[in-house]
């Protein structure tokens, strides 16, 4: 443990957010050298608090750490970071606005209205993105007023289950950006069930999303076993099986009598059958299906594959250090094939509710969506934890559903939303910098100086 | 794993130590895999007829002559001695021996030209055309893939090679449209690159954010920010913004009349030029100067470096900060290198697959070039054989290039090593 990086495990994500204690451990040089590992490891398994660090601070009072929380923990720089994305995605609305280059032109005569003209056009963009993803306002009935919401929900419905397989890999230290391809595997497979056979209704749901969960986690699988017996780098297979799968797929939809749909010569696949679809969750005026029950019951086995069962233990420990799991007896090579093989069938869910639930009518090569990517991000913003992941995949959702919206009403390209994202994501991967900008107090200097005093007095003696 | 080693009988101490090599046999399968497949080509898929090369221009001055190949005695010729390779690479494995890359080098180029030989039955192949779209194509990946080795060199794992060749591509499009001018369209993207490089580095390095999150999120940012002042502002004035000027094609006066190798290589366009002084640049820089030898020592051991007075995390930053430059530089391939307007995402994952050829080439840029360039082969193969009339679906002509990276990683290449520091930020204690 000599070595200060040494607590960072090779996961990205999940000892992020204590980048800062590491450097404050090496910086105190010392003293207490494992708390920054389970420090590492408290922040990675949940969203729990952080210990307090070093045993020469005597525990403070709950109410105090709480309050201390709020003013310089995790969720206040979340909402800050939200805040500043959204701050520079106002500006960028604002300034490619033609009202506002227009008025800018002649601002030392007017300045009025070029603030006007900046306010209309972010109020406007930032309304309609708000009534098109939680609710609308100048609808009559609450009913129809909160539609947007339950479409907020079926976007984030795939973007939870993918979110949830690249969180899974992300904790046993691989990096699956294989999500495209598992998806389309997923879909092709679920799809292919769902219009080529007659079932009774029920049972044929149930083969198609099983069948489906199969197919992605086998095309993960490749990878996986790949990795444990090659050596072949996930990062390189799961790229390349992106490719193969879309090549595969877009094959077998402009092929007779594989997916493409009879008598047609568009690389489309007939409309799924009624008995496979899923069921509306509130009734035929909203989009949301079962598929986000399906969702929220994912993060529910994921939370606890990770944080209650032998094979999460196994999984996260060989994420932090494949090399000690090994000496510790755990079988590193049957946990990588095993945790690409569920990551496959949590991005195969996402492929699956795709085409039973949010598009049944058919789908093309194009039916990922990029949701294989965005699920990356998400991960990343859910910090690898899986509720973090749900709450992340709802607030992406609540995203596009409202950036469609905002595109629509205010004529502001649904982009926007990507980079408000992104910079959402880096904020929060960086609550130096949040704090730097609103000067917020930094919540490791307090520790930092007594652990400097507790350094003196060592020194002194 | 223990009651095997118990099992093995217990050999005498020898005075001297025995020197183990270790011996895969993964090189021997990955190649009779393949020679089964040429197999069942030639048996399932037999094509009579001719193939013809088609060596020169018409326009060259020295005209090398038509080479005809009878495609089935070709093709089966090329499976025996296919099959004599995966012998001989098994008998070397059976002794201990290692497979020698030439061994490899050699199969896949017979590979190639079986495959060209019964994929062109009946039809003339346009060799110089193949390999000088080859090389165009792989201009982007060769840059990126340049940007990764020099990051990852030095620690730092470049996962936006992909957003820095799409602002390289961007800014180089509005630059040039504007100006008029492709040179500063040039520059302009290497300093956007670069830009992209310093947020990355400024991120991973001083607030000790996850390389892999920056990279990535870096990618969907640069995307988002591109795309939307795509559709706010280029499309709109297209006229003004985005209808950049192209680069000439510049023959090289003598050493373009080569045959074959003269028109695939010397008459290119400057950005070409331009990759082929940075390979030769970077290589020398690397492993033959003193910025070389810190690069790879911040990379490595980070701690020894530093103890020996090396600012590692400057060094780092400007390394990545260098390397945006190069993959920014590889942008500029994209417009105004083949003068084509600016689009969404129009780099299509190219980041990616050079940062496959980075690992592919084991982080070496002279390897890295050779892998980037047989992705270009490949996908331009599938656009010759489409306009030839080829017997696959494109599908999988598209695919292969994909699969055989897989095989490679998986079979010839192995356990490629990183450089030990590769993603780890460097905290001075």
């Amino acid at each position: 443990m000599s070595d200060p990086t040494e607590p960072r495990g090779d996961a990205p994500g999940v000892n992020e957010p204590d980048a800062d204690v590491a450097l404050e451990e090496s910086v105190a040089a010392s003293p207490d050298k494992g708390t920054a590992a389970q420090d590492a490891e408290a922040a990675g398994s949940g969203p729990g608090p952080r210990a307090a660090g070093g045993a020469d601070v005597p525990p403070p009072s709950k109410w105090h750490t709480m309050l201390n929380q709020i003013a310089t923990g995790n969720a206040i720089i979340s909402v800050l970071a939200v805040l500043l994305a959204l701050i520079v995605g106002a500006i960028m609305i604002a300034f490619t606005d033609e009202r506002v280059q227009e008025t800018i032109g002649y601002f030392f005569a007017r300045p009025g209205d070029t603030f006007a003209a900046i306010w209309d056009s972010v109020a406007g963009a930032y309304s309609a993105l708000f009534q098109g993803a939680i609710y609308n306002f100048r609808r009559d009935t609450f009913a129809a007023g909160i539609r947007p919401l339950t479409e907020t929900l079926t976007f984030a419905t795939p973007l939870i289950a993918g979110g949830l397989g690249v969180t899974l890999a992300f904790r046993v230290g691989m990096f699956n950006i294989g999500g495209r391809g598992q998806m389309l595997i997923a879909a092709s497979v679920a799809g292919w069930i769902a219009f080529g056979f007659d079932l009774p209704w029920g049972i044929h749901m149930l083969v198609a999303l099983v069948g489906g969960l199969v197919g992605g986690a086998l095309w993960a699988g490749i990878a996986g076993v790949l990795k444990a017996r090659t050596g072949a780098h996930e990062v390189i297979v799961t790229i390349m099986l992106n490719y193969v799968a879309f090549y595969l797929v877009s094959w077998m939809l402009r092929t007779p009598g594989l997916l493409q749909a009879p008598g047609s010569s568009n690389p489309k696949t007939p409309p799924m059958k009624e008995t496979a679809i899923f069921p509306e969750l509130l009734g035929p005026q909203y989009n949301l299906h079962f598929g986000f029950v399906l969702a929220v019951l994912a993060t529910l086995v994921v939370w606890w594959i990770l944080n209650r069962s032998s094979l999460g233990f196994k999984f996260r420990a060989v994420g932090i250090n494949p090399n000690a799991a090994r000496v510790a007896g755990i079988d590193v090579k049957g946990v990588y094939v095993w945790a690409m093989l569920i990551a496959g069938a949590l991005l195969g869910l996402a492929g699956v509710s795709q085409v039973l639930g949010t598009v049944t009518s058919g789908f093309t090569a194009g039916i990922d969506a990029g949701i294989g990517f965005d699920a990356i991000t998400v991960a990343l913003l859910g910090r690898s934890t899986p509720w973090g992941t749900f709450i992340a995949g709802i607030l992406f959702g609540a995203f596009k559903a409202g950036g469609f919206s905002m595109q629509a009403a205010e004529g502001v390209p649904i982009e926007i939303v990507l980079v408000v994202q992104s910079l959402i994501v880096l904020f929060i991967a960086a609550p130096p910098l949040v704090r730097t900008i609103f000067g917020l107090p930094d919540p490791e200097r307090k520790k930092k100086r007594a652990r400097k005093k507790a350094m003196k007095e060592v020194a002194a003696k | 794993m223990s009651t095997t080693a118990d099992q093995r009988p217990i050999a005498p101490q020898p005075a001297a130590l025995d020197t183990t090599t270790v011996t895969s046999w993964k090189a021997p399968i990955a190649l009779g895999v393949f020679t089964l497949l040429g197999l069942a080509l030639a048996v399932f898929a037999p094509r009579p007829g001719d193939t013809t090369y088609r060596l020169s221009l018409a326009r060259d001055v020295i005209q090398l002559p038509e080479l005809v190949v009878p495609t089935m005695p070709a093709l089966w010729s090329v499976i025996v001695l296919l099959a004599l390779a995966t012998a001989y690479s098994a008998y070397l494995v059976s002794r201990k021996r290692r497979v020698p890359l030439w061994l490899i080098v050699v199969f896949a180029l017979l590979a190639v030209f079986g495959f060209l030989t019964w994929a062109g039955a009946g039809a003339s192949l346009p060799m110089i055309g193949l390999l000088f779209g080859s090389l165009s194509l792989a201009v982007p990946l060769i840059f990126g893939s340049l940007a990764g080795v020099i990051g990852e060199r030095s620690g730092v794992v470049n996962i936006a090679i992909e957003g820095q060749l799409l602002a390289g591509a961007f800014t180089a499009a509005v630059v040039a449209s504007v100006t008029g001018q492709p040179l500063l369209g040039l520059v302009a993207a290497m300093v956007a690159g670069m830009l992209v490089g310093m947020v990355l580095a400024a991120f991973a390095i001083k607030y000790f954010v996850d390389q892999i999150i920056v990279g990535v999120v870096l990618n969907v940012l640069v995307v988002g920010l591109t795309s939307f002042f795509f559709s706010q502002v280029l499309a709109p004035n297209a006229a003004i913004l985005n209808t950049p000027p192209r680069f000439d094609r510049l023959p090289i006066p003598i050493l373009s009349e080569i045959p074959i190798i003269g028109p695939v290589l010397f008459r290119q366009t400057l950005v070409v030029y331009l990759m082929y002084i940075a390979v030769a640049l970077v290589w020398f820089g690397l492993f033959k100067t003193r910025w070389g030898l810190r690069t790879r020592a911040v990379g490595e051991h980070p701690q020894a470096a530093d103890t020996v007075g090396i600012n590692v995390n400057r060094t780092r930053f400007w390394n990545v900060a260098l390397a945006g430059a190069i993959a920014g530089l590889g942008g500029t391939f994209f417009t105004i290198g083949s003068g084509i307007a600016f689009n969404r995402e129009m780099t299509a994952g190219a980041g990616f697959i050079a940062l496959a050829a980075v690992i592919f080439g084991q982080w070496d840029p002279i390897k890295a070039t050779l892998a980037a360039l047989l992705f270009g082969f490949a996908s331009n193969l599938q656009n010759t054989l489409s306009v030839i009339g080829s017997p696959v679906p494109s599908e999988f002509m598209l695919m292969l290039p994909y699969v055989v990276t897989i095989f490679a990683v998986a079979g010839f290449v192995g356990k490629s090593r990183a450089p030990a520091a590769d993603g780890k930020p460097y905290i001075k204690s």
